[in-house]
């Protein structure tokens, strides 16, 4: 009887069977994640190191990765997935090589946030939630920054801008334009 | 200035300024040097002078009360411990959690300590840890916080490397590990028990209560959460004494207080104030008032969850009871100051879509009212609003008030905007009889700047200004809201 249930109930892992976390994940990857794993006493708990270091490697979660993180710490993928998309900090997109998050909260919203908004998309011709086709930039929305006394503020691949003007903002993306140029 | 002069001007302050004095965002002191500052003192009293009962008798008798926005009594909270009611330390092991996650709009004031004097913090939560028998605690930083975490990474190594972390501290047979924790991304976590879902790798839902943390918390054990401003005071309660933190304060609650300001003041910054500065001296005497050509139209005392106030309170002090009797609340601590050229409602929308988009979803008067909220709000401010919709408002206020939600954020939402309401209502009318919004009267001057940016080759080469149409894009992210 028991047997047969298990047959009959489909594993939530039986489409994700093709991944095997162990080759897919690179070891400097499963080593973070399984000291984090080591200090909480549940697998499951290390779901938001194990994204965000997966995130640092790879540039955002793509399916197979959430597929592989899941695998690794023994909870369904559609769990993590309700982690995952719960997080303005978890790309579950490809994004650009510089994520723009501009804060969109009340400081900045009273220090010229909508003028800010406005020399962006115009400066890189993409609105909230796009890439530039070049693949270079990605723009979001953030929650207050922190930087309140400094507003308007941004963060880019974790660094903060503060006090942004309608002419540092550009001067900002057109430093980082050229850097990428220069990498490529 | 010299690193000496620094110190020296710095210690000269520790008894008045007792939570910064000893900040340095440049380059936090190392262990060493916060030690040379007189760091570790509180701690080492507490571990090797007194029992974990003993310290909360001085916590609970310094009055010392929460920093993340409820003011509660912290030795109230530790006392609700098993292990603090069970002498015989027979209770299970505890955790402490450090709430860093300070997502709160208009609220920076963790920062300031968690950049600038990172050591302090842990000293903290040492003391804080071995009251409530912790063996284990997290520090919940937000994702965002990047230096921050650099440092308290620094300095938690650190203490591990001097003996302050780990095994048999400082040779006494106490034992603990701390661990940073970074987030990522979404102010729910700061609610206590929501962080706790989300240590545990869980969607961070709140819980619902009781059980409190206290009893049952992160992994089913007892724990507690503390806001890093509240624990940062404990070292100096333990060194100086509790009389000394009651004697810090002119009123009723003790100790110092991170003040804020940000919005339309000339001098935005976080200041180290006893409790119970007036809201006139943080406005104008730190601030430096009201910037040019602006008046004070409003203002929030503590983050954006609180109710507003008006000139009329300007000589409130700053304190729990005070500002809750002006019909407010403390909250961080933080203004967020609105000034009479900028239109009420459209901040007030601001702040709703905020809390609009981090609700968490749970229960149904605040996943649909805060969005709801939102579209009326936004009718209103595109002057599409009618008188009905003030009454919609202030039902959907009801809905979503006190003891309806399982957590503060949607009575955090209600707050500014039924004051909104109560102390603007004459803006709102105003954007419902003439069908516009009466601030964007200078909108010709809006379009103009706005067609500039547009014209200053201000456009990153390469860029196809063809097809895109920006206000679509706006359109479409709005209604997703
Ligand atoms: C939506 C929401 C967000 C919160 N965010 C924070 C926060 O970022 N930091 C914080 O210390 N407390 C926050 N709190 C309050 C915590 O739930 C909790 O009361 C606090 O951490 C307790 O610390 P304290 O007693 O030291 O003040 C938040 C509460 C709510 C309802
Ligand atoms: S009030 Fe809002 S944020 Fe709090 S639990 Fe309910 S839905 Fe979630
Ligand atoms: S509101 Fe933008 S940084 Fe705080």
């Amino acid at each position: 009887m028991n047997n047969n249930n298990t047959e009959i109930i489909p594993s939530m892992m039986i489409t994700d069977e093709e991944i095997d976390f162990r080759q897919y994940l690179s070891s400097e990857e499963l080593s973070v994640i399984e000291h984090e794993v080591s200090i909480m006493e549940t697998r499951e708990a290390a779901g938001i190191e194990a994204l965000k270091v997966v995130q640092k490697h790879r540039g955002w979660i793509s399916d197979n990765s959430l597929i592989a993180i899941a695998q690794c710490l023994q909870i369904s993928s559609a769990q993590l997935e309700g982690v995952a998309t719960f997080y303005n900090l978890i790309y579950r997109q490809k994004v650009g090589h510089y994520v723009i998050h501009l804060c969109d909260s009340i400081s900045c919203h009273l220090t010229g946030y909508d003028e800010i908004l406005k020399v962006i998309q115009t400066y890189l011709g993409i609105g909230y939630g796009q890439t530039t086709p070049d693949g270079e930039f990605t723009l979001l929305s953030n929650v207050c920054l922190g930087s309140c006394d400094k507003s308007p503020a941004m963060m880019i691949n974790g660094q903060h801008y503060h006090s942004l003007t309608n002419e540092s903002v550009v001067s900002i993306l057109n430093g980082l334009s050229q850097n990428a140029g220069e990498n490529v | 200035m010299t690193s000496e002069s620094w110190l020296e001007q710095a210690l000269s302050q520790a008894l008045t300024r007792p939570l910064t004095h000893l900040v340095n965002l440049e380059q936090p002191l190392d262990l060493q040097s916060y030690v040379q500052a007189g760091g570790y003192i509180g701690a080492t009293k507490a571990l090797t002078q007194l029992t974990p009962k003993e310290v909360l008798d001085i916590v609970s008798d310094s009055g010392l009360k929460g920093r993340g926005g409820a003011g509660f009594p912290t030795g109230m909270k530790w006392g609700c411990i098993p292990a603090l009611q069970d002498e015989s330390r027979q209770a299970p092991p505890s955790y402490l959690i450090c709430n860093g996650d300070e997502m709160e709009p208009g609220t920076f004031k963790d920062r300031y300590l968690l950049e600038g004097v990172p050591h302090q913090l842990i000293e903290a939560m040492i003391i804080a840890s071995y009251t409530i028998n912790a063996d284990k605690a997290f520090l919940f930083l937000r994702g965002e916080y990047h230096l921050a975490a650099t440092r308290l990474q620094q300095a938690i190594d650190q203490a591990y490397e001097n003996n302050w972390l780990g095994e048999n501290i400082q040779g006494t047979n106490y034992q603990l590990d701390l661990y940073l924790h970074t987030s990522a991304g979404r102010y729910i976590c700061g609610e206590e028990t929501a962080l706790i879902n989300a240590l545990e790798g869980k969607r961070a839902i709140p819980r619902a209560k009781p059980p409190f943390p206290q009893v049952s918390g992160l992994f089913g054990k007892p724990t507690v959460v503390n806001n890093v401003e509240t624990l940062s005071n404990l070292p100096h309660i333990l060194k100086h004494g509790s009389q000394w933190f009651k004697d810090l304060s002119p009123n009723s609650d003790p100790g110092t207080k991170l003040y804020a300001a940000c919005g339309q003041v000339k001098n935005p910054g976080v200041w180290e104030l006893p409790m119970g500065v007036t809201i006139r001296e943080l406005l104008y005497d730190y601030a430096g008032g009201m910037k040019d050509d602006v008046k004070l139209k409003g203002l929030l005392p503590g983050g954006a969850s609180t109710d507003f106030l008006v000139e009329q309170h300007l000589d409130t002090p700053m304190d729990f009871d005070s500002i809750g009797k002006a019909g407010s609340r403390l909250g961080t601590g933080g203004l967020i100051v609105l000034g009479d050229k900028h239109c009420p409602v459209a901040m007030v929308l601001n702040l709703l879509r905020f809390f609009a988009q981090e609700s968490c979803g749970w229960c149904t008067p605040c996943r649909d009212g805060t969005p709801w909220a939102v579209e009326i709000l936004t009718r209103i401010e595109q002057g599409k609003g009618s008188l009905s919709d003030m009454t919609q408002l202030e039902d959907l206020c009801d809905f979503m008030w006190l003891g309806k939600t399982h957590c503060a954020l949607a009575p955090g939402a209600v707050e500014p905007l039924k004051s909104a309401m109560r102390y603007f209502k004459d803006d709102f009318e105003q954007h419902i009889e003439q069908g516009c919004c009466p601030y964007q009267s200078n909108s010709n001057e809006q379009a103009q700047k706005e067609e500039q940016i547009e014209s200053e080759h201000l456009v990153r080469e390469g860029t196809n200004q063809e097809g895109l149409n920006l206000e679509g894009i706006n359109q479409e992210r709005d209604s997703d809201e």
